[in-house]
This record gives structure tokens, sequence and C-alpha cells, in this order.
């Protein structure tokens, strides 16, 4: 079976999804990706999924898992690079891929990671009552 | 379901394991480049045939998927006939509601797959095993 | 109406036999068809190309086109009125170069008086075949053309502009018919690609009328740039498709409109100055 690599760079744990997966493939990566949060520490992933050319239910599945499992790790999650027309398809599947954070390329998906983390920086300089962020700094 | 003349001979999958989807995958995109679909009617095909090869093997417990390119005097197509001799469907009418589902899913397989393509026809019932087929024409 | 083993010989013994007449003689009365709007060397090309291919069919068993011995011959046809096609020539105009084979015939049978009319109606009725061909290519040309012209058009009608960094625009002008809505759709999505922009504005200013399906093309356009990680705004909602949309009970949620293009750019540039200033909070509650 083959293995999507994850690689970090930075604060930031970088998967760009090369190959098309078959589901075992995606469960695995699902694994994989929790583990090395937690290994890390990092607090930003970043889901390059430029060279797809389809995204199906599960994949899109697999997509929300991961934010959702990122988030309960104190990680933000970003799907990066959807081509058109797999937005278009993925819009008439029916599949929204709610609570996904989403950027149109690589880049755009670090500013966000950033403007996220300055966020929680300002809140805690700031002193203002915020639950999310004290927990953690 | 119009039928059209059939290009060429079905080119079949079979359906037994995960690696083989991607290869469903695989080939529909090969046959859907090669009859000029548009790219969105590419991705559009390929993401139904993926949702259906996954139900084959999840639902149907295997089966076989064929692949022809067809045309009906004004425009091409490609149509998949996805089979299987597994349980079969009860209850049609919910299993193409959004959201229904008894494998655990997102239940958008079959209803999702319907409204990707442009001919949708299903012929199945309790014990009968589940045939699909699936037409989109090129714009 | 194939030819039967006699006949095919005797056809493809006349037309090698007298190769040198049969091609000058097609050449002049094609070129007299077609008023000089094509040149006498370049008729006389194709006239050769078909004279042969139908020696080639002849020799091969058979010159009925379905057969496989006049592949070559199909092929030179279509070649032919594809080419007419192109040229801007009238459907009758491509057909006559290959029915000018039948004067030409008629002139080398009637020495030969026997067998001569029997043979006649037999290679006409060959000729007939030939031309019903080339005007099916001759169609299908043509209709290929007019689709290329109308998707051109589609393109034409739908630009889409950047307007500011990271801004694009697409101002809709006309009726939006599915396909048109499609094409939009498409293209916008494609250049927030290429330009890596994160804000698009759907400028409805030009559309006469709103209907269901098409607001329904626009709203998944919209949910379509947000899970490619880019936000659309809609602008220019005249008063009555203010009231069509609330009369079809289309709901169009969270998504951000404004009465006019400047105003929604000034939305945006709002939107991006507040991002640098002061890093807007973006993560979900």
């Amino acid at each position: 079976m083959e293995r999507v690599p994850v690689l970090k760079i930075g604060d930031i744990l970088l998967v760009s999804i090369q190959v098309d997966m078959s589901d075992q493939t995606a469960v695995q990566l699902q694994e994989d990706l929790a583990e090395r949060i937690v290994a890390t520490g990092c607090h930003g992933v970043i889901i390059d999924i430029t060279a797809l050319d389809i995204v199906d239910s599960f994949v899109g599945r697999m997509l929300s898992t991961i934010a959702s499992i990122s988030r309960v790790l104190d990680a933000e999650t970003v799907v990066v690079g959807m081509r058109p027309a797999v937005a278009i398809t993925l819009v008439e599947l029916g599949l929204s891929l709610n609570g996904i954070r989403t950027a149109l390329n690589v880049e755009r998906g670090m500013e966000l990671i950033a403007a996220a983390q300055a966020d929680d920086y300002d809140y805690s300089a700031e002193d203002e009552p915020d639950d999310e962020t004290t927990a953690t700094r | 379901m119009t039928a059209g003349i059939d290009l060429g001979h079905p080119q079949a999958q079979a359906i037994q394991s995960d690696e083989d989807v991607v290869r469903v995958r695989q080939l529909v995109r090969t046959v859907a480049v090669a009859a000029r679909l548009s790219l969105v009617d590419q991705t559009k095909l390929v993401t139904a045939a993926s949702e259906l090869a996954r139900n084959t093997l999840v639902y149907g417990g295997g089966g076989v998927a064929e692949v022809t390119t067809v045309d009906n005097g004004r425009r091409r197509g490609i149509r998949i006939v996805f089979a299987d001799d597994g349980p079969g469907i009860v209850d049609l009418d919910l299993a193409l509601t959004d959201g229904y589902t008894t494998g655990g899913g997102l239940g958008l397989g079959l209803s999702g797959a319907r409204r990707l393509v442009d001919e949708f026809d299903i012929v199945t019932g309790s014990g009968q095993g589940t045939r699909i087929t699936v037409i989109k024409w090129s714009r | 109406m194939a030819l039967s083993a006699e006949e095919n010989g005797r056809l493809t013994g006349l037309l090698s036999e007298h190769a040198e007449r049969v091609v000058q003689r097609w050449t002049e009365v094609a070129t007299a068809s077609l008023r000089g709007r094509l040149s006498q060397a370049e008729l006389r090309r194709q006239v050769q190309d078909l004279h042969r291919s139908m020696v080639e069919a002849g020799r091969g068993g058979s010159f009925d086109l379905e057969s496989e011995s006049a592949g070559e011959l199909r092929a030179v046809l279509a070649e032919l009125s594809r080419g007419r096609a192109r040229q801007g020539f009238t459907a009758t105009e491509t057909a006559v170069s290959v029915y000018g084979l039948k004067d030409v015939l008629l002139e080398l049978l009637e020495s030969d008086a026997d067998t001569a009319l029997r043979d006649y109606v037999a290679f006409s009725s060959l000729v007939d075949q030939m031309g019903l061909f080339t005007f099916e290519s001759f169609v299908r040309t043509r209709e290929g053309l007019i689709a290329d012209q109308a998707e051109q058009l589609l393109e034409l009608s739908t630009p889409v502009v950047k307007i500011w960094e990271g801004v694009v625009a697409v101002p809709l002008v006309g009726t939006l018919d599915s396909a048109r809505a499609q094409v939009v759709m498409e293209r916008l999505l494609q250049t927030l690609v290429d330009t890596s922009s994160p804000y698009a504005i759907i400028d409805i200013t030009g559309v006469p009328a709103v209907d269901t399906q098409v607001a329904q093309h626009i709203l998944k356009t919209v949910v379509a740039a947000r899970l490619m990680g880019a936000d659309c705004i809609i602008s220019g909602i005249r008063p009555q498709i203010a009231q069509t949309i609330v009369a079809l009970g289309i709901e169009f949620g969270d998504i951000a409109t404004k009465a006019s293009l400047a105003d929604a750019l000034r939305h945006v540039l709002r939107l991006t100055g507040a991002e640098t200033a002061r890093r807007q909070p973006r993560r979900e509650s």
C-alpha cells in the first residue's frame, strides 16, 4: 500500500497528496497525521490537493475528519489547491465539506494559519477572556 | 434510457478490493479523455464511478464495472455498468435519499452519483444483486 | 446498389485505361461549376486524389463505400468535403465536384454502345452514393463550425477581469441560460486559481431576469469558490430581481450582496485592509 508523506516545515505539517489514493491509503493518512500532530506539537496542517483530479465522498469525509481531529489536538487544518472541476463536482455531489477551511494555494494557506495563530497570540496578550487560547498558552 | 450505438467493445474491470476502485477510476478517466468529454464532465463521471465502484465493493461484496464508449447519433458518451451478485437493495427509494446510509458513509454515494451523470438506471431487489447503468454525454 | 463483380472490373478498367482523359475532363467539369473560386491546379490535384483512390478501391474488390477497400476513397471524400465546408462553398458546389464524374463516364461509354446504358446506370448510382457521402461530411463539418462559433461567442460574452490585487470580477450581461452559466462558473473559478485571487465579484447589473435555475447556478458557483478558498460577492441586484429572488423563495443565505460593483469592491478592500491592519479573527467559533 502506498503511503502519503507528511512533511514538517516550521510549525506546520504539510501533506501534498500526489497519488490516486485507495480508501486504505486515505485512512492511513488520517492516522499518520494525528500521530504527527501530537509528536511534533505543530499548530497548523496544510493538505495540498492540487494534484487530485477527483475528490469523492470518501476522501471528502477523510478531509472533514482530519480537520476535526486536528482541532481537538489544537491544530488548524487548511485544505489548499482544490481544482475548479473538483469543486464544481463536489457541489453537485452535495458535499459541502463543512468545518474545513480552504485556501487557493499553499502560500495562501500558510497566511491563513499565520493569521489564526496571530489571533491567538493577540488575544492572550490583550488579556481578553478567551477560553480557546488560555488553555494552551 | 436511450441506448445509443456502442463504439468498440466494453472494457471490464473487476472490483474485488480497494485498489480495484482506484483502477476503475483510472479506466474511466482514460476512456473519458479519449471520448473528448470536457474536463468538468470527466471529473463528474470519474467521481460518480468512484462512488458506485465503492458501493459495488462494500454493499455488493464485489463485482465488475464495464466501460463502453457510445454514440447516440448526435453526441458521444460513456456508459458504465456496475454489476454485483450481492444482497441487492430492498428499499430503493430510501437508498436514493441524500444522507441515508447503512454502511457508515455519508449517504451520498447513490444519490450523489445520480446527480453527476446524465442517465441513471438501477435494477435491483432483495437477493437479486444490483446492476447500475450510468451514461454521461459529451456536451 | 453495389456493383457486380463484372461491372466493378469494367469501371476499374475504364478509369485506369483512360486515366489522363478522366482526370482532365473531370477537372474541367468541376472547375466550371465552381466559377474560378478554386484554382484549376488545386482542383486537378483533388480530382487526381479521387481518381487514384477510386482505382485503388476498384482493384481492392469493391467500390462500395461501406467496404474495406474503399477506406482511402472515404477519407479522400471526407477531406474534400471538409475543405469545401471551411472555405465557404455550398453543399451543392461540393457535391458537383463528385457528380462531374458522371459526365465524364457518359462520354467514355458512348463509344461502346452495347453495354453502355446498363453500365452507366450502375456507375451513376455509385457516383450518387459518393455524392451523398460528401454531402453528409459537409454538413457534419458545418455543424462543427457552428458549434465552435457558439462556444467562442460564449467565451467572448463572459469576460473575467482582475480589477484589484486579489480581486476578480465578472460583469454578466444578457440572458443567462444554463449553458452560459456553466461556462461563466468554470471560467471564474479557473481565473481565481490562475490569479491567486481570494475574492470574486459577480455583477449581475446587465442580467434582465433571474429565474430559479440561474439563481441556482450563481449559488453553486459561490459554494464551489468557497470550497476552493475564495469568497464571492454578488453585486448589481436590481429591484425586480430582488423581488423575484424573494418570491421564488431562493435562499442566498450568508452570501454577501451589494448594490453596485463599486460597493462590492469597497467591501472587499475593507475586508483585505482589515486583514493586514489587524489580523482579523478568522477562527470559526
